[in-house]
């Protein structure tokens, strides 16, 4: 598992880290992530992270639960044992509305999550780096990824002349996760952002 | 930055001059602090209620279901009843978590997370019912579709009582995946500011080793709205499916088309009931009435005189509908049974009226609405006018169907049927305690997320805008992006 070495900076308000955001950006600097205690609207944009898919996962696996209600109950009700009820037919699809429902939401919701985990990699006893206690708390805290030619101090600086109210020099290892080691997990849109 | 302006006209959700920090701060210090003795005093209470109610289904698993009054023809008494009352209970919490976020209302934040973990407890207490009801509950298992090695038999698809089954297994699981997704981001707060090895330790696995990461963020926020999107139809499903248990029979007084949407109506409003007479003693014990304010309250007092009046509506309906029927039987359980106040059951009809149809009138009032005292009150009487109602469609209809032959003798629970609920209570109350206790009861993130709209220290700042003109408005904000 490779070391990384950060630049952390801190911002106490999102008014503030908004147009920092949008500064280390122009200034070419990679942001790594930038942790939050709340979800603050238009974060993501203002990174250029595009939009996570994970609704359309939810649709599929939705679909899914619907088709294994209708194929299971047909078959077991028109193949399997053909039960008479009162002389109704076999194929009973409105009967079978309530069940198929049930299916599809259930599907839908449990692979969400499911995928929702897999994606942030969140599990029980996963151990990961932290840039700042805080982060869950009131600070808005920007990570930024280190390069061979990146000075750390003028980054520092940069920062805090952009407002953040704290800078940091951090060296941090991936964690663990099913199936992939050091892997990027940070899809990035490659747009170049035009200041304003 | 988006221009966080919203009308000085609303209520805030969120008392006093806040920051982000003592929004933690306030929501998290219970969890830090040892219990009250109040806390103790409560707990141990709920707890030996459970004792008993386990003692209760002791006998009724060990001597079976003849431990209860339950007679021919009353098949169905209080275990259903108390079944369909717990269902009804749960849905204020889907209500309030799904639908209202897909409405946008800002004041779900305040008091969405305990109004799930109701759900969650409530609909924990509603499944013993059925299960216990079944008898022999070592086979409840049976209940589920699998290729079984009792013969080539399945279980009926076509059967509303089936239909039960995957309705409220799902909606618990889906209730439960809801809450929990919204709790990690919560847990991570408190992991985060433990001061104790062992708090940072369980917290730490609780919240699943979440940071805060923007991605992380972008995607929760997607499941909760899909979740949201999911729920707020299977809500609505729930209780019309436990509906369709009593509305697909040929019991008079049952096979009505009306039951689904008034079922609804009425789980609504008695969980809504519920959600007061909790959150009214939560935010008093945990000093939390910055965050659950009076206009919560009112929000949810609107909820339940609109709900209560459909409920009204729906039984007036039936009346018309059994004398505009024509129907004898109809005409006998609406009119004898049920509406006729010297029948065996006549007051449990007149009790059920009194408590939600006529009682929460008072809420037209403003001045009742916004009265704390009168809130607890009211959310008693209504949860006590909702069990009468389920216990009133169950049991005036089966104790005189058809038959006059096979009209049963008056039915009046046994000890052990009342201590069977007295134990859902401790069941329910014992895991509130504890979720009180170990569990942030408002969503830290939502409240921080509205916090800058809504908060009264920074509304008041919003003033100037609105006193702005729009020339010198549209310069300040215009280049925000």
């Amino acid at each position: 598992m490779a070391k990384k070495k950060f630049v952390v900076g801190c911002f106490d308000d999102e008014a503030v880290l908004f147009p920092a955001v949008k500064k280390v950006r122009t200034a070419g600097y990679k942001i790594h992530d930038v942790y939050t205690p709340f979800a603050v609207h238009g974060l993501d944009h203002a990174m250029g992270l595009r939009e996570t898919s994970l609704h359309t996962a939810g649709f599929i696996y939705g679909i899914t639960g619907t088709t294994t209600a209708i194929s299971c109950i047909s078959w077991i009700f028109t193949k399997d044992w053909p039960l008479n009820i009162g002389g109704k037919p076999h194929f009973a699809l409105p009967a079978w509305i309530p069940i198929m429902f049930e299916l599809t939401v259930l599907f839908a919701a449990v692979g969400m999550v499911l995928t929702f985990c897999y994606l942030c990699q969140l599990a029980p006893f996963v151990k990961k780096h932290h840039f700042h206690a805080r982060a869950t708390d009131d600070l808005f805290v920007m990570a930024i990824e280190c390069t061979d030619s990146t000075n750390v101090d003028d980054l520092r600086a940069f920062l805090s002349n952009n407002g953040a109210v704290e800078t940091d020099f951090q060296v941090a290892e991936d964690g663990w996760w099913i199936g992939r080691y050091d892997k990027d997990e940070m899809p990035f849109e490659n747009k170049q952002i035009v200041a304003a | 930055m988006h221009l966080k302006y919203e009308s000085q006209l609303r209520e805030p959700l969120v008392y006093g001059d806040k920051t982000y920090a003592q929004v933690t701060e306030d929501i998290v210090r219970p969890i830090e602090a040892k219990p009250t003795r109040l806390w103790y005093v409560g707990f141990y209470i709920a707890v030996a209620l459970l004792m008993f109610g386990v003692y209760s289904v002791y006998r009724e698993v060990t001597y079976g279901i003849g431990q209860w009054n339950l007679n021919k023809t009353v098949g169905w008494g209080w275990d259903i009843t108390n079944f369909v009352w717990w269902v009804g209970i749960g849905h204020a919490g889907t209500l309030i978590s799904a639908i209202l976020l897909l409405f946008r209302q800002g004041w779900r934040t305040g008091v969405n997370r305990a109004a799930e973990a109701m759900t969650i407890f409530a609909v924990m207490c509603a499944g013993q019912f059925p299960i216990f009801h079944m008898g022999r509950v070592w086979m409840a298992f049976f209940v589920m579709p699998y290729p079984n090695t009792r013969g080539p038999l399945w279980v009926n698809f076509n059967s509303p009582l089936l239909w039960d089954v995957f309705a409220i297994s799902t909606y618990f699981t889906v209730s439960l995946l809801f809450w929990y997704s919204g709790l990690i981001p919560d847990f991570a707060t408190v992991r985060d500011r433990a001061f104790t090895k062992l708090r940072k330790r369980l917290y730490g696995i609780a919240s699943f080793g979440w940071t805060g990461s923007t991605k992380h963020w972008q995607r929760h926020e997607s499941l909760s709205l899909v979740l949201a999107g999911l729920s707020t139809p299977l809500v609505l499903s729930v209780h019309t499916i436990v509906s369709f248990d009593f509305a697909t029979s040929v019991i008079p007084g049952w096979h009505t088309t009306i039951f689904p949407p008034y079922f609804v109506a009425g789980a609504i409003f008695s969980g809504f009931a519920m959600v007061q007479t909790l959150m009214i003693i939560v935010r008093k014990v945990f000093q939390m009435e910055d965050y659950v304010t009076i206009g919560h309250i009112e929000a949810m007092n609107k909820v339940i005189v609109l709900t209560g009046s459909i409920v009204g509506i729906a039984y007036l309906t039936e009346l018309f509908m059994g004398w505009y029927s024509q129907n004898k039987y109809e005409g006998y359980t609406f009119w004898y049974s049920r509406a006729y106040l010297f029948s065996p059951y006549g007051w449990s009809y007149w009790g059920m009226m009194a408590c939600n149809v006529l009682s929460p009138q008072i809420f037209w009032f403003r001045k009742m609405r916004r009265n704390i005292f009168v809130t607890f009150f009211m959310s008693i009487i209504v949860n006590i006018g909702m069990w009468f109602e389920r216990f009133v469609i169950i049991v005036t209809s089966l104790y005189r169907d058809y038959l006059p032959s096979s009209w049963s003798v008056y039915y009046s629970p046994t000890i052990w049927e009342i201590g069977f609920y007295a134990g859902t209570f401790g069941l329910f109350f014992t895991c509130f305690f504890l979720f009180a206790k170990y569990f942030p009861v408002i969503a830290i993130a939502e409240i921080k997320y509205v916090l800058k709209t809504t908060g009264e220290g920074y509304k008041d700042k919003m003033g100037a805008i609105e006193e702005q003109k729009l020339e010198a408005f549209v310069h300040d904000h215009a280049h925000a992006h």
